[in-house]
Parts: C-alpha cells; structure tokens; sequence
C-alpha cells in the first residue's frame, strides 16, 4: 500500500503547490512531501531487507505491474532520501535568488512531477512502463535545467532533451525486440521477472540484439562515456538542487534499469554482458578521469565526476561476482549521498561568489568557511579519501575485482580513481586554499563584494547530507547491509 | 481469410512500409520546416495504415487501436501543440546551411537504409514466419535515419521531426514483432510523442526569447577548452 501512496504524493504535492497561497506555500508542501515520501521508502526499504513483500496486496488486485525487491528498494530509498535534502536545500538557494512566484511555483511544480518519474523507475516491473518514466525524467526535468534561462543553460537543455530522447528511442526499440524475444521464448508476462524465467529459451540474436540497444539507449542518459556528451553540460546549468537530483539519483536510477537486463543476460546462454559493462564502464571511469584534469567549471567538474562513478558501478558489476555486486551497490548509495552533497556544497559556493569558474575563486575558506570546508569535505568524499563512505565501497570493489583475479581491470580501475583524486583535489585544493593574488586579475567579485550569509536551510542541507557521508564510511548499519546483499542478488539471479 | 486477401494484405503492407521509407528520405533532404512538417504527417498516417493492415491481416484489435492512436494524435495534436508551444515565424523557416548538403545527406542515409537491411535481417530469421514482413528492416532504417537526421539539421523544429522520426521507426518494427504489447502501454507511448512535442516547443520558445535564433544546432558556448570568460557572459 504504501507504495501506491509513495507514488501519489508527488502528484498530489504538485496540485497542492499549484494552489495560490502564500511565498512558502509551494516550498513548505514540497518539504513535507517529500519527508513522507522518505518515511515512506524508508519502510519499504525496511520490510523488504527483513524479507516480506510490500506489494502481495497490489499483486492479487489488478496491479501487477508493480514490483518492489531489494534492488527496487534500495534505488528507492536512494531518490527519497535526496529527494528531501534537495528540497530543503531549494527552500534557501530559490529565495536567495528572488523569482517571481510564478516562476517559483513552476519551479516546484516541475520538481514534484521530477520526483514522481523517478520514484516510478524502481517500482514499476513492466519494461515498457519504465520506458515511458525514464523518457518522463527526460521531460520532467528538461525544464528544470533550462530555469535559469541563459544562453548556456538552455543550450544545455536542448543538447540534453535531444540526446536522451534521441538514446531513449532506441532503447524502445530494444525493449520492442525484447518483447519480441519473449513471444519466441513461448510467453509469459512481461515483467523483469518474467524476461529472467523466459531468458533461456530466447532467441540469442533477439536478446542481444535488445540488450545492445538499451546499454546504449539508456547508457546514453546515465552518461556512460562515449554518450556522456551531453551530461556535463546539464549538470552544471541546471539550479544546484535540481543538479544534485539530477547527478545523484536520477543517472543512478537510469543504470538501474539497465542492471535489470544483466540477470536476464546470464540466465540466457552464452551471453557476454559482462564484457560489455566492464570495457564500457572502465572507458568511461579512464575518459572522465582525464577530463577532470582539465575542467575549468567547478560545477563541471562534480558533473564529469558522476560519469566517472556511473563508469566504476557498470565496471564493478563487470567484474561479476556477488562480492563485486556487493561492491557496486554499495557504490550506488555513496556515491548517490557523496554527489548530492558535492553538488549542494558547489551550490552553496555558487551563492557565496557567484561564478562558476575554478580559476576565479581563491581562498575560499577565508571567505566563507562554511563552504569551503563543505567543498573540501565533498571533493574528499567524492574521489574517495578514507574514512567516508565512497572509499569503503571503492575499495569492496577493487578488492572483489582482485579476488575474481581481474588483474588487469582492477589495476586500470584503481590508476583511473588516483588520477581522479588528483584532479578532483587539485581544482578543490586551488579554490579553497588557494592565495587570493593568484587570482586578482581574473576576480572581480570577491574582493569588494559584502560577506554574504549562507541561508539557513543551505547550512542546514550541508549538515544533514553530510551525516551519511561520514557515517557510512565507518559503519553500515544492519538493515542496510541486508538490502545492499538482496540488491546484490539481483543482479545474479 | 483466404490466401489470397493475405497476401494482397501482405503486399499493401509492404507498400506503406516502402511509402515510410520514402518520407523518411525525404525529411532528411526537405529544406523548408513546414515541408518537413507535412512529410512527418504523412509518415505518421502510413505507420498507421501499416498497423491496420497488419491488424486485419492477423485479426487484432489491438493493432486498429495503434492505428487510431497514431491517426489522432500525429497529424491534429503535433502541429496544433508545435502552434500552441512555439514561435509561428518558424514555419516559413528555409535551413541555408546544413552540415551536409542534400546530394551527399541522401547518399547518406541511402548507406544507411541499406545498412538496415543487413541489421535487420538477422532478427527478422529469429522472429519465426509469422512476422516476417518488410517492417522489420524499414523500422531500423526509420531509426537510423531518424539520428542522420539529427545529426545534419540545425533548426529546431526539423530536430523534434528527427527524434519523431526515430520513435516512428522503432514503431513500425514493433508493430509487426511484438503486436500484443498491452494497449495502455501503447497509448502511454504515444502520449509520450505528445509531451515530447509539448516540452521541445516550449524550450523552442525559450531559446528564440533569450537567444533569438531558433538555430539550436549551432549553439556551443559549452565547452571544456578554451572558454573565454568574456563569451560567458549572460543575456538577459
């Protein structure tokens, strides 16, 4: 039941912002929402790891459509739980920018109805149906990053609605031969479930054929390296918040859907997907690694991060044993929390010195200590630094992929996060601590400009997303362990 | 029904289907944005000719409602919502520069559609005698040339005609392989055409307020190397 209601609420919390009240009407019901929705997942993700099911209800009515295992749950619980720090995080960047109510109140809207195409994702079993949500994210968010209304952000929104959509139609197609490929295989439903009982009778042309065409169809809106073109640019226009949805769950949620077939492709004979996710998720962890050196867009430079990280989960789950599954779903969560944060900490930069540029901002933690120490923490956190939660997860990886006698992945893998490190730290490192005189030419905004003070509820973001961050660098709480190992099994079953 | 009306079916079908081919074609070489427009009409109402034939070759209903969704919502909704979104002056719009020009495009996407063929043939052996047709092939040709025409054009209406074409193309093959796809799944695809052309138009708009072109092709302010702070700046 609670799943119905978790999809609904978005809905509902867009209607409700529609309504015309007061300034924080549209805010206040997107926060509340979205906290539902998050106690919600969070109960789900609870039942599931303790092994009911929280759809048997839904499945003997008409729905049966609907689907939630440890890996849905999981996905889940992930979208909620940035969901709620985005949204408390938009109550303070949005004022902070003094829109029109019109133009605030489309700016909920269309995050409510955002949130709502995502939470589809996990929970709907239909492959079909997921098309049509992941082309949803595609739509949802299109005006999301084209908000600020500039020359670049809109030309990031179109380069990102033509090429995801232009991906998502040949994942249709893919998902079409898919179908096709079951009617072969003698029927059934067709849910994930379904395709991984009727796999071994498929036609191997059919199979491959659709697998191909979704790794690449979708693979081009998680952002996976040669179809990434796009993504830097989205996930540095769109407004913080939306940027931290957008890099922190929404590409995770898209490789979700692609984990679906890798099941599928292993109960079929003679597939070779795991080839294909290791070369694809190793070229896109090398390619973004390199391009990180050279960012000059600190906003950039956490987008080109997430192609790195989507790289390193599809290579993890190449590298195919439980315990590099393990690995990589552990990778999902830190880096979903890790990014959601960097990306609020970039936006909280972005209130502080209003410029986007690396080579402008110097000093950082001189001037804003609050931020600066968040960048730190976040470049930290992203690239990998002990004791948070990225490198415990990168490290499960690396350490499966040498038991799995991976030599050579794994050695390529850990070179890949080192360069990472450098670039990452190196930009950060200039930013934060860097001397103001290096920049003096370039900078004309900090020297002046009044100490501006952060909003409340920005700090009180960076606080809370940090939380997890830090915590499950040391310790992951049973619950969690259980739903990491139930989402790891779904990857082989 | 007898063997004959099967195979005059079967042939009428593989007409629409060479008739789609053609319009695909043509968008890829058409220069005025409402010919394109009006070729994109057509290939829509020959996808739907395509499905009511293949369904009364095969008895499915299903297939007429396809065939209905798609004579709907295409030629009335597409254009009225392309009206209703973006700017009007867009129509009368001639592209003068392409990346290609329109001999060397259709060589192009004449590799292209044989291409098709040859990716096509494969899967068409897998999906037993019961579907064989020219769908298959043409479909994967749509959306082949779907991307060609993405890749070539600037405009931004041609562009939306791109993605559509595309999405008409895996359509065609997915009429004739996997024709008992639930009905609401395929009216949520179709629906989704619909927001597509809605948000597209709308960011259309958008980007001729700030930008005043509707050239999207040719913007690339965002790059990695060598952006120059002064060419960041904001139009406001």
């Amino acid at each position: 039941m609670s799943v119905m209601v978790i999809l609904l609420l978005p809905l509902v919390a867009t209607a409700l912002v529609c309504l015309p009240f007061k300034r924080h009407w549209a805010a206040g019901v997107t926060v509340v929402s979205c906290l539902t929705i998050l106690l919600l997942a969070a109960r789900v993700a609870w039942l599931v790891s303790a092994g009911n099911s929280v759809t048997a209800a839904l499945k003997a009515g008409m729905l049966k459509w609907i689907a939630v295992d440890g890996l849905s749950a999981l996905i889940l619980l992930l979208i909620a739980l940035v969901g709620i720090t985005a949204a408390i995080f938009s109550m303070g960047y949005m004022a902070h920018k003094n829109l029109e109510p019109r133009k605030l109140l489309l700016y909920y809207a269309n995050y409510n109805l955002f949130i709502f195409s995502m939470l589809a994702i996990p929970v709907l079993a239909e492959p079909t149906l997921v098309w049509i949500v992941v082309e949803l994210t595609t739509l949802c968010s299109a005006l999301l990053v084209a908000f600020e209304n500039t020359r670049e952000a809109l030309e990031a929104a179109w380069k990102y609605v033509v090429l995801s959509l232009m991906g998502a139609a040949m994942a249709l197609f893919g998902f079409l031969v898919l179908f096709a490929a079951m009617q072969a295989a003698g029927g059934g439903t067709y849910t994930w479930e379904g395709l991984i009982a009727a796999a071994p009778l498929m036609p191997p042309v059919l199979l491959q054929t659709a697998f191909l065409m979704i790794l690449i169809g979708l693979g081009t809106k998680a952002g996976l390296v040669p179809m990434h073109t796009w993504l830097p640019d989205a996930h540095s226009q769109a407004p913080s918040p939306v940027c931290a949805l957008l890099s922190g769950v929404e590409t995770t949620a898209i490789l979700y859907v692609i984990l679906r077939l890798f099941p599928v492709m292993k109960a079929a004979p003679n597939s070779h997907a795991e080839v294909w996710a290791l070369v694809l998720g190793l070229v896109s962890v090398g390619v973004a690694a390199f391009l990180l050196l050279q960012v000059r867009d600190y906003k950039r430079m956490f987008a080109f991060s997430t192609v790195e990280h989507m790289g390193i989960i599809l290579a993890a789950v190449g590298l195919g044993a439980s315990a590099a599954g393990y690995g990589a779903m552990q990778q999902i969560v830190s880096h979903s929390i890790t990014k959601s944060f960097c990306f609020f900490a970039a936006g909280a930069a972005l209130l502080a010195v209003e410029t986007r540029e690396i080579a402008a901002v110097r000093g950082l933690i001189r001037k804003s200590p609050v931020v600066g120490a968040a960048l730190i923490f976040g470049g930290l956190g992203i690239t990998g630094a002990p004791p948070l939660a990225v490198f415990l997860s990168e490290f499960s990886i690396l350490k499966a992929g040498l038991n799995q006698r991976h030599y050579l992945a794994t050695g390529l893998l850990a070179i890949f996060l080192v360069i990472a490190f450098f670039g990452v730290m190196m930009h950060i490192n200039r930013m934060v601590f860097g001397a103001e005189e290096d920049a003096a030419t370039t900078n004309e905004h900090s020297s002046e400009e009044k100490e501006q003070k952060l909003p409340f509820s920005c700090r009180l973001t960076l606080l809370l997303a940090a939380v997890p961050v830090l915590v499950l660098g040391f310790y992951i709480p049973k619950p969690l362990h259980e739903l990491l190992t139930q989402a790891a099994a779904a990857l082989t079953k | 029904m007898s063997e004959t009306t099967n195979q005059l079916l079967d042939n009428l079908n593989a007409l629409a289907a060479g008739l789609f081919l053609l319009t695909a074609f043509g968008i890829v070489a058409m220069r005025q944005v409402r010919g394109c427009l009006n070729l994109f009409i057509v290939q829509s109402l020959l996808l739907a000719a395509s499905a009511a034939l293949l369904g009364l070759r095969h008895q499915s209903a299903h297939l007429y409602g396809v065939a209905l969704v798609n004579v709907i919502s295409k030629p009335f909704i597409v254009p009225w919502l392309l009206r209703k979104t973006s700017p009007e002056e867009i129509y009368t719009r001639r592209e003068i520069d392409q990346a290609l020009n329109i001999p060397t495009s259709l060589l192009m996407a004449l590799a292209l559609a044989i291409l098709a063929y040859f990716l096509g043939m494969p899967l068409l052996n897998a999906v037993g005698p019961d579907f064989r047709g020219p769908n298959v092939p043409i479909g994967i040709a749509g959306l082949l040339l779907g991307a060609f025409t993405l890749t070539v054009r600037r405009e931004a209406v041609p562009l939306l005609i791109g993605l559509l074409v595309m999405e008409n193309g895996a359509f065609l093959t997915g009429i004739s392989i996997s024709r008992n796809l639930p009905f609401l799944v395929e009216l949520a695809i179709a629906t989704d055409g619909l927001i597509i052309v809605f948000i597209m138009g709308v960011l259309t708009r958008a980007v001729q307020k700030h930008i005043g072109t509707t050239a999207v092709g040719t913007l690339a302010s965002l790059k990695e190397v060598a952006v120059e702070p002064t060419t960041k700046g904001v139009t406001k």
